[in-house]
């Protein structure tokens, strides 16, 4: 595929989690929890409000075509702000450093007075019906070449949990959004700015790590298509397929706007009402349909079947829309029988409705006419853009779980912005601007480990992209030997938990007292997966050093090492002194780690010698 | 700092010096609708005193605006349309702290006359501030035979999570319904569920912020009205619709005071009261307020000024004869405001003082119940 040729134009916004003590406008800890431990519950509806310019989103309007009664769990973590019972807090101030730090690495010009706006969204996610978000900085540029557009400062929508329930513990962590310009032109190269942008936000250390803490949202459009937004890609390695998929969307939904043309189709007839038609069908949907309407679609037989992306056809992007009215989807002749629906039905349909073998009919399930008409109205709009001179639709869509995506809404206008009234507008001076350090990108901080610890530049890339990097600082300012924790984070984790073993229970303090433990002698290097085991099954430290090796008395320890030394009295007459290291780790496998190293130390260099004076002339 | 709207819809704050003056834009006009009003529907008058039903930022003046017509309204909440048809009254477009006695007799006038001219009932937008003020004036002021239900919202019209669109049909709903005296009508928890039906005399805000801030105190409410199907219950110590005859009553004796103890309170404080016709004070537990401002206290009462005790507990009836301070109290001359609410009492003092000259009557007059404001029984706890 030649993307070039294709007229590819894409960009990105990625959304990461930021790592700060308390959340976006409140004081509540930005932490996530389980549902299972929400304390409370309330629900609310949400209408649709006009903007200060007095126009309604059409992002908004879509969202009215449903009820929009949300159920909201409450934590001992959450309070009346998540709960839309309480004005704002001041824009968190730590928050914002971070946005200006980040700013100031992409080389951006921060905004002087940052407004907080609400950004309309109506879905749930929020309990306001909005999201506040805040332009922070300008016209940044990617060392590719590429620009990036703007910095925001947002807060973090609420989790959905299952249909209209969503839980607060998410809301209103702070996110930045990085926005670039539509500046890629190939799948791989929008992978590779995402993998970038990634790395710089990493670098400062203060975001958070972990699946769902990033998403990114692309957009995209080729020559004759629309631009198209994408939602929620969580895998880095997703992106190019999100991409390639998409242009291949564009491009069939073009051909078959063609086709559509050269067969002169066209979506002229109103719905008709075949209730009566399924009343003894074997169609379980349709059986329990209290209305059932079908639209003929005069020349797209064969069109709505076909499949525009692995899993999607024009029937599937007919039947998203429809489903915004609250049917579970629709049946179209193309894909007929199947589900029940007998091949005779379908002739009858066809004659009852005078479609013949070059139009397809779409049919809806619903539970009144209201809902019945609003689903047809939807697969008529629908299929008069399929065979429109503009036939791909601006929208946003979200991603399905294998890169192929389904419709999600329009895109949304500037109409959806409103100013947030409850917060006041913070000054960046220059004094504040002047104060922020640039991190260490974490790039060149994997050259400096290579470097300065003699590890390879690869296992120094995986170091410092590792959720445990703040430890490996942490253990090394603590003294432990560098390549002892390396060793321990990249291969013997992995190693465990590629055995099955729960590596992520083991907590950091636990990963430094194991270090401290083998470097004192208290435990052998050897022993660490061992100890991790026992980690990750809930004992302490403690605990699995006594279960590993029962404590060693004073006196068995002598009794030990003076067989050890016995057993290889050539090898000390040889070595001297020098017989020390070797034999202390004989020792320490032997006892497994269960004694204090200066212990053995002291008894093997007394016993040494003694085998060195009895030998002497 | 000057404001840019950029087209993404961002606003951002930028140095006046770095803008470039290129001219004014066209007058944008905000698009106006007309919505149709059920002719069979009953009538209810809306008169507004803050424009927090239907609101938004207006560019031009850089404060909220209060478009205010029947039209206005039904667009901002289209559901009213069902419950009646509305006629609007612009009265005053205020902050409800703002508020005054005199701006409580220009409301009552006009709901007066709103009354008279024979509307089925009366929604009164108000902010939620003082609304509990508010609806005790009008309790007193006027003798109402239809419902007259004071509303407004805790989150602003301006989000689509406002309480104003439910706390609104709520209120027509109640208004429409048997009630038959002054009330509030606000969420009564903080899901989208129910609306309470406070009475006037016996409604506080209790929380600065949350939907449900509204309670009855001392008394059940007087109903509830469903959500969303609006059907509206009422208990039976509500009064009914056509009980009363249709009076005003707008005389107010705008020169009363009321003061909350703390210890170590300075009588210097209660001297700026002389001259005063009366003062509400809202004492400590059962009535009290300490031994030092007593002899200030029988001065004030000496001078002419009323000087009735209630409590800050707001739940619960002073009782001034227990301990001996409070019997000091009742010897200086001080009354015992029963287990009427602090606000409740001063603007009923207000409404008794202008209507009765003899001092002792006025008095007698306190310690009476008029609206519901002084239960003769504690029948409530906590």
């Amino acid at each position: 595929m030649d993307y070039k040729e294709a007229g590819l134009t894409a960009g990105i916004e990625i959304h990461q989690q930021l790592n700060t003590k308390e959340k976006l406008f409140c004081h509540c800890p930005a932490l996530l929890r389980n549902s299972s431990e929400h304390s409370g519950e309330f629900f609310r509806y949400l209408r649709v409000t006009e903007s200060e310019m007095g126009e309604i989103d059409r992002a908004a309007q879509e969202e009215l075509k449903r009820d929009r009664k949300f159920h909201y769990f409450t934590y001992d973590t959450t309070c009346l702000v998540e709960n839309d019972e309480e004005p704002p807090a001041p824009l968190n101030d730590e928050a914002l450093s971070v946005c200006l730090t980040i700013a100031k690495m992409f080389g951006m010009t921060p905004v002087r007075q940052v407004h907080t706006m609400r950004k309309l969204v109506i879905d749930g996610s929020n309990t306001s019906g909005f999201q506040r978000t805040a332009l922070v900085a300008l016209n940044g540029v990617l060392p590719t070449g590429g620009e990036i557009e703007t910095i925001c400062l947002e807060e973090e929508a609420a989790q959905r949990v299952k249909d209209d329930i969503f839980s607060l513990d998410r809301l209103g962590i702070p996110l930045i959004e990085i926005t670039t310009s539509p500046c890629m032109h190939s799948p791989e190269e929008v992978q590779e700015v995402a993998e970038y942008i990634g790395m710089v936000l990493r670098s400062t250390g203060r975001v958070k790590r972990g699946i769902g803490t990033i998403r990114q949202d692309v957009n995209i459009s080729i020559r004759g298509g629309a631009r198209v937004e994408i939602k929620g890609v969580q895998e880095l390695d997703l992106i190019a397929e999100v991409v390639r998929r998409e242009v291949q969307r564009q491009q069939n939904l073009l051909a078959i706007s063609n086709e559509l043309t050269k067969k002169k189709s066209s979506v002229n007839d109103t719905a008709k009402n075949v209730t009566e038609l399924f009343k003894e069908t074997k169609s379980t949907v349709l059986k329990k349909a209290k209305r059932v309407y079908a639209i003929r679609l005069e020349g797209f037989a064969g069109l709505v079947g076909r499949e525009i992306q692995p899993d999607r056809r024009l029937g599937s992007e007919m039947s998203d829309y429809a489903k915004k009215c609250g049917v579970g989807g629709i049946f179209h002749t193309d894909e007929l029988p199947a589900y029940g629906i007998t091949a005779e039905e379908v002739a009858r349909l066809r004659a009852y409705i005078n479609a013949d073998s070059r139009d397809c009919v779409v049919i809806v399930a619903a539970v009144n006419d209201t809902q019945a008409a609003c689903a047809v109205n939807q697969v008529i709009i629908r299929a008069q853009v399929a065979l429109s001179d503009k036939p791909v639709p601006e929208e946003t869509r979200k991603m399905l779980e294998t890169g192929s995506s389904a419709y999600m809404r329009p895109l949304p206008g500037a109409a959806r912005m409103y100013p947030e009234t409850d917060v006041l507008p913070v000054i960046v001076d220059d004094d504040r601007l002047n104060t922020i350090t640039i991190p260490e990108l974490l790039t060149v901080k994997a050259e400096r480990y290579a470097q300065e610890y003699a590890i390879d530049l690869n296992y120094a890339t995986r170091l410092v992209l590792s959720e445990k990097l703040p430890l490996f600082e942490r253990a090394v300012a603590e003294g432990i030997k560098p390549k002892l924790a390396v060793f321990t984070i990249l291969s013997t984790c992995t190693e465990l938990r590629r055995e099955g073993v729960e590596v992520g229970k083991i907590s950091d303090e636990d990963y430094l007292a194991t270090w401290h433990a083998v470097d004192t002698g208290r435990a052998a290097k050897e022993a660490i997966p061992d100890l991790f085991r026992g980690l990750a099954s809930g004992d302490t430290l403690d605990e699995v050093l006594q279960k590993l090796a029962p404590a060693v008395s004073r006196q068995d320890l002598e009794s030990i090492i003076h067989t050890i030394i016995t057993d290889r009295s050539d090898f000390v007459l040889q070595k001297g002194q020098a017989a020390l290291g070797p034999l202390m780790g004989v020792v320490m496998s032997e006892v497994r780690g269960s004694v204090d190293g200066k212990v053995v130390s002291e008894i093997l260099k007394k016993e040494i010698s003694a085998v060195l004076a009895a030998k002497k002339p | 700092m000057a404001v840019v709207k950029l087209d993404s819809g961002y606003n951002i704050g930028v140095n006046p010096d770095s803008c470039t003056f290129f001219g004014y834009p066209a007058e944008s006009t905000v698009k106006k609708t007309r919505v149709p009003q059920k002719k069979d529907l009953p009538v209810l008058s809306i008169v507004s005193t803050g424009g927090t039903i239907a609101s938004r930022i207006d560019y031009r003046t850089g404060s909220v605006t209060s478009q205010f017509d029947a039209d206005d309204i039904l667009v901002a909440i289209p559901e009213l349309a069902k419950v009646a048809q509305y006629r609007t009254i612009p009265l005053a477009t205020i902050l409800s702290e703002n508020m005054t006695p005199s701006i409580w007799q220009e409301l009552a006038r006009a709901v007066y006359k709103e009354i008279q001219s024979g509307v089925t009932g009366i929604i009164i937008t108000h902010g939620t501030d003082t609304m509990a003020y508010s609806a005790a004036a009008l309790s007193f002021m006027i003798d109402t035979p239809v419902p007259v239900v004071f509303v407004g919202s805790q989150r602003s019209a301006d989000r689509p999570s406002s309480d104003n669109a439910m706390n609104a049909v709520c209120a027509a709903s109640a208004a429409t319904s048997d009630l038959g005296e002054v009330a509030v009508v606000m969420h009564a928890t903080t899901n989208d569920d129910t609306c309470a039906i406070h009475r006037g005399t016996r409604v506080r805000k209790m929380h600065s912020s949350r939907r449900d801030a509204f309670r009855s105190m001392g008394i059940d409410p007087l109903g509830f009205v469903a959500y969303p199907s609006r059907e509206v219950t009422l208990k039976s110590h509500t009064v009914r619709r056509g009980s009363r005859k249709l009076a005003l009553h707008d005389k107010l004796e705008k020169h009363c005071g009321l003061v909350q103890f703390y210890p170590g309170m300075s009588p210097e404080l209660l001297k700026a009261y002389e001259g005063y016709k009366g003062l509400v004070l809202a004492g400590t537990g059962l009535g009290h307020v300490s031994t030092a401002l007593i002899p200030t206290l029988k001065k004030l009462i000496q001078g002419g000024t009323l000087v009735v005790m209630t409590t800050q507990c707001m739940q619960g009836r002073v009782c001034d004869r227990v301990y001996d301070t409070g019997r000091d109290l009742l010897s200086a001359g001080v009354i015992e405001g029963g287990d009427m609410l602090p606000e409740a009492a001063l603007v009923k003092m207000m409404w008794v003082l202008g209507n009765e000259r003899d001092p002792e009557k006025a008095a007698e007059r306190m310690q009476e119940d008029l609206k519901g404001e002084y239960n003769r029984r504690s029948t409530h706890g906590l």
